[in-house]
């Protein structure tokens, strides 16, 4: 289909030799799809790898000359240091926690949105509820106004319950959001209707239902909004920043803030290294699943949405 | 809802109620005490507080702060919004065209999503320092005094640099799977019309993509006023000072660091109203001019 475009047919020069002519013509058009789409991969990749290269540099040579384009000699020293030094102000947090929390983060946000919305959306679709109508704008309102809307009130709400540096003042109200609900609700109402007619005529209840049926249908489903929020609650930042002054519960991402007012103090040399280190590490376990689970992504990302 | 349904009293009852539990104690309480303090002034110290009215939203419209900030946001999601749109639509166009390399390319361009907003925002600082930065160093060898944190547009530059990479990836995955999206007989059928290929995307592809660029639209300018707090707080390094703020930055300022609980609640309720206005947007206007799906 791209031989017909008007850019590829461009022939090779007429005074060309024969031997010339007989080789493969090259297709300008496609030369330069392939350099844009290289420059764009570079417009992303460089950022990253400057960052991957300096995490092996000593804090001087950052100091100096910035970013670099290449490998060090201080790897293992400051990836080292990143994990298992503890740092902050009361010495009580080093990597290894904060990819602990990280995880507990991720997961616990993923999986808590899983469950909490595949049940909703499970009622709303599959019984008859006097109230169904209200319930059912009443969770979908909460699409329109993300948490950073109403970051300070919340703040309040989660203080004044004792709720401040917990895992479930940290975890749950990132759930209070309806996406999966929604994205569960979308899925059960493409499930043919004949299968729960089958369900009824053999006599098996809702429980069984849900649990033999239609759970198993919705594995895909599951593990692509699994991937999503997963890379969400990971890249959390705002609400951990306010949530936890407890350097104990600190994530990955949160650490980034301490590593930035760090650099703004500049009353001596910020530990680069360590920061980019620690930087890389935040970013290795989102960026993997991203890419080895990348149909399921783009799957639940681009279906959740819409 | 299904044509056929079970009917039993109390199981639906609790398999909602979690999820109204949550979005009732965490949702709609915060929701409606921003609302309700936005017309109180909270006292400095703490003893309670006063109703006031409308005066937190006047105070609002008179504060030359927010009034800059506010034309701030709205320059910085417009240029947010159409570069990472145009850039990610280029790239989709390429990547949806070649054929050697492609699932390659695609990876590429997308594993981007995965990296955190400050994440970002920390590469952003170290790539745009005052001193060492090695992209100021790339500026002021073209003569370009480039001060992050000192001068305002400098500042400003960096936010928006950083804040389109960031984006690129969601709208290039949006528009290629949009652009897989249309058939193939349509696309030999443009072929046979129309030989040259700007003329083809312009006329056929565009359109076809018109649902996907609005809804992206949508998404791009939550991202631009919500989701970049990260960026933007990782760049002033945490102390915002003379430096250009986004609406939603400045309701975190002023509320945590100024303590104006009212004066912040009364940027909450501006904000909700804008994101309502934008959902109607979204829902009313343009789903019912753009039907070509």
């Amino acid at each position: 289909m791209t031989d017909m475009s008007e850019t590829s047919t461009a022939t090779v020069p007429a005074a060309a030799t024969p031997v010339q002519r007989r080789r493969r013509r090259i297709r300008w058009g496609h030369v330069g799809d392939h350099v844009i789409l290289i420059l764009g991969a570079l417009l992303m990749l460089v950022p990253v790898w400057m960052m991957l290269a300096s995490s092996s540099h000593d804090d001087i040579t950052i100091h100096r000359e910035g970013l670099q384009f290449w490998f060090g000699d201080q790897l293992v020293e400051n990836y080292d240091a990143a994990l298992f030094e503890y740092g902050g102000f009361t010495d009580s947090v080093n990597g290894v926690t904060m990819l602990t929390n990280s995880l507990i983060l991720g997961l616990g946000f993923a999986i808590g949105k899983i469950i909490v919305g595949m049940m909703a959306a499970y009622a709303i679709v599959y019984f008859q509820l006097r109230f169904g109508t209200l319930a059912f704008w009443m969770i979908f309102t909460t699409l329109l106004l993300p948490l950073e809307v109403r970051i300070l009130p919340s703040y309040e709400v989660i203080q004044n319950m004792g709720l401040a540096n917990t895992y479930s003042g940290l975890i749950v109200p990132l759930i209070a959001s309806a996406t999966a609900t929604f994205f569960f609700r979308q899925f059960f109402r493409s499930v043919p209707e004949e299968l729960i007619e089958a369900a009824r005529i053999d006599g098996a209840g809702p429980v069984k239902f849900f649990i033999d049926i239609l759970v198993p249908l919705s594995r895909t489903m599951i593990a692509a909004m699994f991937i999503i929020m997963f890379v969400f609650g990971w890249n959390q930042y705002l609400w951990p920043t306010l949530i936890t002054t407890d350097e104990s519960l600190f994530t990955l991402v949160r650490g980034i803030r301490q590593i930035i007012q760090a650099y703004a103090d500049g009353s001596t040399t910020p530990e680069y290294g360590e920061a980019a280190a620690l930087a890389i590490i935040a970013m290795v376990p989102p960026v993997l699943i991203v890419i080895f689970f990348q149909s399921w992504f783009v799957k639940g990302l681009t279906e959740s949405d819409k | 809802m299904k044509r056929t349904t079970f009917r039993n009293p109390w199981l639906p009852i609790l398999l909602l109620s979690p999820q109204l539990a949550i979005i009732a104690v965490f949702f709609y309480w915060p929701a409606g005490y921003a609302i309700q303090s936005s017309f109180y002034l909270q006292d400095p110290f703490g003893f309670g507080s006063t109703f006031v009215g409308m005066d937190n939203y006047s105070r609002l419209t008179r504060s030359t702060n927010y009034l800059d900030s506010l034309s701030f946001t709205v320059i910085f999601t417009l240029l947010v919004t159409f570069l990472s749109l145009a850039i990610a639509l280029v790239l989709a166009v390429k990547a949806d065209k070649v054929i050697r390399g492609a699932q390659t390319y695609r990876t590429l361009l997308m594993w981007v999503y995965a990296i955190a907003p400050p994440v970002a925002g920390l590469m952003g600082v170290m790539l745009f320092d005052q001193s060492r930065g090695n992209l100021t160093q790339l500026f002021q060898s073209f003569g370009w005094d480039y001060r992050l944190g000192v001068n305002y547009w400098d500042t400003a530059t960096a936010m928006i640099t950083v804040s389109v990479w960031k984006q690129i990836p969601v709208n290039f995955i949006f528009f290629l799977s949009g652009l897989q999206a249309i058939p193939q007989s349509v696309r030999e059928a443009a072929m046979i019309d129309n030989r040259s290929g700007m003329g083809r995307f312009w006329d056929i592809t565009f359109p076809l993509l018109a649902p996907t660029a609005f809804f992206l639209l949508i998404i791009n300018i939550t991202y631009a006023l919500f989701d970049t707090f990260g960026i933007i707080d990782t760049l002033v390094k945490g102390e915002p000072g003379n430096n250009p703020m986004t609406l939603v930055y400045r309701v975190f300022v002023d509320g945590f660091r100024g303590g104006d609980l009212g004066g912040s609640s009364a940027q909450s309720v501006v904000l909700m109203v804008l994101v309502l206005i934008l959902t109607i947007v979204q829902f009313r206007f343009l789903e019912r001019r753009i039907h070509y799906t």
